[in-house]
Formats: C-alpha cells, sequence, structure tokens
C-alpha cells in the first residue's frame, strides 16, 4: 500500500492515521477535512468549552510535537469516491488517488426545518458552533433546548450553571429511554427537574416564532415556550451523502463489519458515520461515541493494511460518558436487550447509583452515576469474550 | 522520603491502593505480580487511576480511556495528553514503600487551577 486517505479530520480521522503510523505504514497519507481547524475534541463543545472554564488551545487532540508525516487538507470537502480509479474528489475539483481509504466523515447535527436563519437559534457539533452558543449564553435569559438526549441535556446543564432560565422540550414520555431503557433514562433525567430546570415531556415542538431573531418555542399542544435562545438538540445524521454512487453500502451510515471493513475492497469506515456489526448484539449498529471513535480505527486500519485477511475480533461493549448537573454519567453495553434493570449499589435518590442490565441474568449493560470505580469493575466483566 | 503504603499481601494482585497524599499517589499490583507507584491522579480530569482498569503494566483511566503505562507514566493517546508521575517503589519485610518524586506533578486543569486558589 502506498498511499492512504483518511477522510475525515476529527477524533475517528486522527486515530486512523495514528494507527495507521503506529503499525507501521510508511507510505503516503492524505488527511482531508471540511472544517477548517486541527482535529479537536467535541465532548468540551457541550461542557467545559461551553462554560468558558476551557479554550479552544485545550480542545487540540493532537500532542504539541506530534508529526504523522501526514498531508492535511483542511478546509476541503471530499464529494465523491470514484472506485475504478481508486480516488477521492475533493469538492474544489481536485483529487487524491489512494489505494486505502479510511472514511471518517462523522455525522452533523440535525436541524428543525424552518429555522434557518432565525436567530438566536442554535445546533452543536462543530467549534464554530459552540462559539456561536457559547458567546449569546454569556449574555443570560430563557433558553429552549429541544431535545432531551445527551446533547441537550448536556447544554442544559451548562447553561444552568451559567444561570440562564432553562426549559428542556421532549418529545418521547421518558428523555433517554433509547440508550438507557425507561426506568433509568426517567432517573438520569430527573437531574433536571433536582435543580430547578423545567422539563416537559411527551410533547412535539410545532414550530418556532419570531421575525428576525426567536422569541418563542410552539408546541404542537398549543403552548408557547418564551426563549431569548433555542438549543436544537435532535440528534445526527451520518455523513456519507458524499459516497452515493460510490459502490460503499450504505444503510444508516457506511455498512461495515465489526473491523471497519465495507462492501469495497481497500476502503474501511470508522467512527460516527460507520453502522457496523456488533457481533455481541447480533446486529449492525451505528454508535456516536468518543471511545469507539477513538478505538475502533485500531482494528479497521490492521483490517486494511492486511488486505482484508485478518479474522475481526470482538470489540469491547459500547461505552460513553456524559456529565451533567455534576453527575459523571457512564454507561455501557447495549440496554436494549435487557429483560430487567437492578440497582446494585447507591441510592436513586441521592444520583450516585450502580445499575446493572440483564438478560436472562447475564449482565448485557452497566449504567453508572458518580460510581467510577464499581462502573469500571463491571464493565470489564461485560467485555469477557464469550459475554455480551 | 519513603513513605509505608500498605502490606504487599493485603494488595491482592490486579488491585490498587490510594494513598491519601496531596496529591494522592496510587500503587498498583499487576497480575504478574510487580508493584508500581504513580500519580493517582488522571492528567486530563478528576478521576482517580486506582479506579480504573489495570491490563498488564497499563491502567486505563476510568472515564475517558486513555491508558498510562505504569512502569514510565507515559500516556497512549487522548484525551489525556500529559504522562503521570512516577514514584520508585521498595518491597521490605512484606511492606510496600513508595519514595515519592520531587518532579513536579501533571495534575488536569481543573485541579491545578482549585490549588492556585488555595486552600477552601
Ligand atoms: C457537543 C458534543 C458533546 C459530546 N460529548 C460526548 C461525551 O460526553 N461522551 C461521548 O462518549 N461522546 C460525546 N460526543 C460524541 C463524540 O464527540 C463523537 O462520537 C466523536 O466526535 C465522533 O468522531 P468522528 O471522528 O467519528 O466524527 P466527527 O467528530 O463528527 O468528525 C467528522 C469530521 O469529518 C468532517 N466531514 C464530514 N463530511 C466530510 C466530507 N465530505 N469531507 C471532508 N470532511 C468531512 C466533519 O466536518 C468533521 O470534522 C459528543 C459530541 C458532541 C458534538
Ligand atoms: S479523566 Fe482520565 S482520560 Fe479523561
Amino acid at each position: 500500500m502506498k498511499a492512504v486517505a483518511v477522510v475525515g479530520a476529527s477524533l475517528a480521522g486522527l486515530s486512523a492515521a495514528r494507527s495507521l503510523r503506529k503499525q507501521g505504514y510508511d507510505g503516503r497519507l492524505v488527511v482531508i477535512g471540511d472544517e477548517t481547524h486541527r482535529p479537536y475534541d467535541r465532548p468540551p463543545l457541550s461542557k467545559e468549552f461551553l462554560a468558558g472554564t476551557l479554550g479552544e488551545a485545550d480542545l487540540a487532540l493532537e500532542a504539541d510535537d506530534e508529526d504523522l508525516r501526514a498531508e492535511w487538507l483542511l478546509g476541503t470537502r471530499a464529494d465523491g469516491l470514484d472506485r475504478t480509479r481508486r480516488a477521492v474528489r475533493l469538492a474544489d475539483g481536485r483529487e487524491v488517488r489512494a489505494d486505502g481509504i479510511v472514511i471518517a466523515t462523522g455525522a452533523a447535527a440535525r436541524t428543525l426545518p424552518g429555522s434557518e436563519g432565525l436567530a438566536g437559534v442554535h445546533a452543536l457539533r462543530t467549534l464554530d458552533d459552540a462559539r456561536a452558543l457559547r458567546d449569546e449564553l454569556a449574555l443570560g435569559g430563557r433558553l429552549v433546548v429541544i431535545g432531551g438526549g445527551f446533547i441537550g441535556a448536556e447544554v442544559a446543564s451548562t447553561a444552568y450553571a451559567l444561570g440562564l432560565d432553562v426549559t428542556v422540550v421532549e418529545v418521547a414520555p421518558t428523555p433517554l429511554a433509547g440508550p438507557l431503557g425507561e426506568t433509568m433514562g426517567g432517573i438520569v433525567s430527573a437531574l433536571h427537574t433536582d435543580h430547578g430546570v423545567r422539563l416537559l415531556c411527551g410533547v412535539g415542538v410545532k414550530g418556532l416564532s419570531g421575525g428576525t431573531r426567536v422569541d418563542a418555542v410552539l408546541l404542537e399542544d398549543g403552548r408557547s415556550i418564551p426563549a431569548d435562545i433555542v438549543v436544537v438538540g435532535v440528534g445526527a445524521r451520518p455523513c456519507v451523502e458524499w459516497l452515493e454512487d460510490s459502490g460503499v453500502e450504505l444503510d444508516n451510515g457506511v455498512k461495515c463489519g465489526a473491523d471497519g471493513r465495507t462492501s469495497l475492497a481497500g476502503v474501511v469506515a470508522v467512527g460516527d458515520c460507520a453502522n457496523w456489526y456488533d457481533p455481541r448484539l447480533g446486529a449492525h449498529r451505528r454508535v456516536e461515541h468518543w471511545t469507539g471513535a477513538r478505538e475502533r480505527p485500531d482494528a479497521a486500519v490492521a483490517t486494511l493494511l492486511a488486505g482484508g485477511a485478518l479474522e475481526p475480533g470482538v470489540p469491547r461493549p459500547p461505552y460513553f460518558w456524559s456529565d451533567q448537573y455534576g453527575v459523571k454519567i457512564q454507561f455501557a453495553g447495549h440496554a436494549g436487550v435487557s429483560d430487567s434493570v437492578t440497582v446494585e449499589e447507591g441510592a436513586v435518590g441521592d444520583r450516585n447509583v450502580l445499575a446493572v442490565y440483564r438478560r436472562a441474568g447475564e449482565p448485557v449493560a452497566v449504567l453508572g452515576m458518580n460510581q467510577p470505580r464499581l462502573f469500571v469493575r463491571w464493565r470489564k466483566q461485560l467485555a469477557v469474550p464469550g459475554s455480551r | 522520603m519513603m513513605i509505608p503504603a500498605c502490606r504487599l499481601a493485603d494488595l491482592p494482585r490486579g488491585e490498587a491502593y490510594r494513598l491519601d497524599m496531596d496529591p494522592p499517589v496510587s500503587v498498583f499490583h499487576t497480575d504478574d505480580g510487580e508493584v508500581f507507584a504513580i500519580d493517582d491522579t488522571c492528567t486530563h480530569q478528576d478521576a482517580s487511576l486506582a479506579d480504573g482498569w489495570l491490563e498488564g503494566c497499563e491502567v486505563e483511566c476510568p472515564l475517558h480511556a486513555s491508558k498510562f503505562d505504569l512502569r514510565t507514566g507515559a500516556v497512549d493517546a487522548p484525551p489525556a495528553k500529559l504522562p503521570v508521575r512516577t514514584h520508585e517503589v521498595l518491597v521490605e519485610d512484606g511492606m510496600i514503600y513508595v519514595r515519592v518524586s520531587t518532579d513536579a506533578p501533571n495534575l488536569p486543569p481543573c485541579i491545578a487551577s482549585r490549588l492556585a486558589a488555595g486552600p477552601a
């Protein structure tokens, strides 16, 4: 292999570039990213960066003296993949020919139709988004967060700490029920009301009102919630449009194996854009978590360098963390396949629980709130080969 | 300065013991039976490495999974970027002693700023 192109210059792309060098790849390495920034860390964007306790320099993912001997094409979008010529087409007309391609284009925040051009309405995915939101939060006022998922909840928590008046609107009856299940979703999202942040559940958003600037969020039940700032946290969609007609199979992102191999030889996919086969689950799953974007490139790069001849190993169960209202939330595994969940340690009222999800008596997932020590012990147990 | 930590017999393999000092130091007993001491606080944020995932000569931070080499203190990958201090360990008459390094610790920004602000 003489040339590898990594498309996407964030955590998964950088991790892939690092893995390539660490695994001995010595050829040409081109990293293509549409943002103008060097790779930066997103989790602080809804937490310390938004709160103003971390600056932009602190977000850098690369070490000061790091040199991957890569060509960085930043501020450049890839808009096609030509499999016969083995080339990545760039929006500016250039192309990058490569015998190995790593797809790491991540995901983009979903927006609310009709909210374009209305001042005071924000999504949060990129550094530029976070700068804009941070500057507005500094002015204070009434914030309405649409979506009670992790990003929405973190923004609510950060804004609450900054002294804003915060309301969270969630269409589902219980926030976080998807990733955590009803019971624990209810317990974690109770953090909002513990702190006097209003949580309106089971009601959809009809639209926004305002002239040039938003002034209210209109709910489907006819209510109107006054707002100076609105954050739309309704999930993300994989950035894979550029791969249409490329021969790479797409299905809720890039369909790939546990080791990132796609339907095209010499092309692997990693990070938030990858809908990978999870052998523990027996199904494909797209996981939008930091640790997967950091770890799975190791396996994908090994596969790429071995020309696909490697037997894929079993990855560790998906893991993510979140920080809300001073509580460290950690989760690993798959809540969806469980038939029971029990609190093994701590008190629900104190929000310091360790809960274990089981299926037919076997642990399949674990949730910790301010329980890092026990959490790690359980997470380790979940990862034992043969278990889920 | 040599500080007595705990008895080797009281620290099973695969476990860690946190010494309550400022900043805290942790002693790790690996599955292979070696004993190491490093600063307990992750260099990224406020996490106790004694709570982490010990495998071979590496401990993985319990929060965001950067791995630190117990022998050198080196960190493998982000989000942590700085190594932790390592400390000399001596086992004598079944007792583990730690000689605390005189280097400056690499504390995470949240703790460093708290220390700089003085005692609460
Ligand atoms: C605000 C926020 C907070 C988060 N907090 C947590 C947390 O607490 N815990 C946790 O586990 N996870 C968290 N995450 C998730 C985590 O950050 C992601 O899982 C991770 O960033 C995924 O990395 P990635 O490289 O796959 O994708 P991304 O980080 O999305 O990077 C993809 C990159 O590719 C670029 N790109 C897209 N299309 C193209 C194209 N056609 N050509 C060139 N470049 C392209 C994008 O601009 C982007 O820079 C958070 C995410 C956000 C946004
Ligand atoms: S606190 Fe250790 S890696 Fe983040």
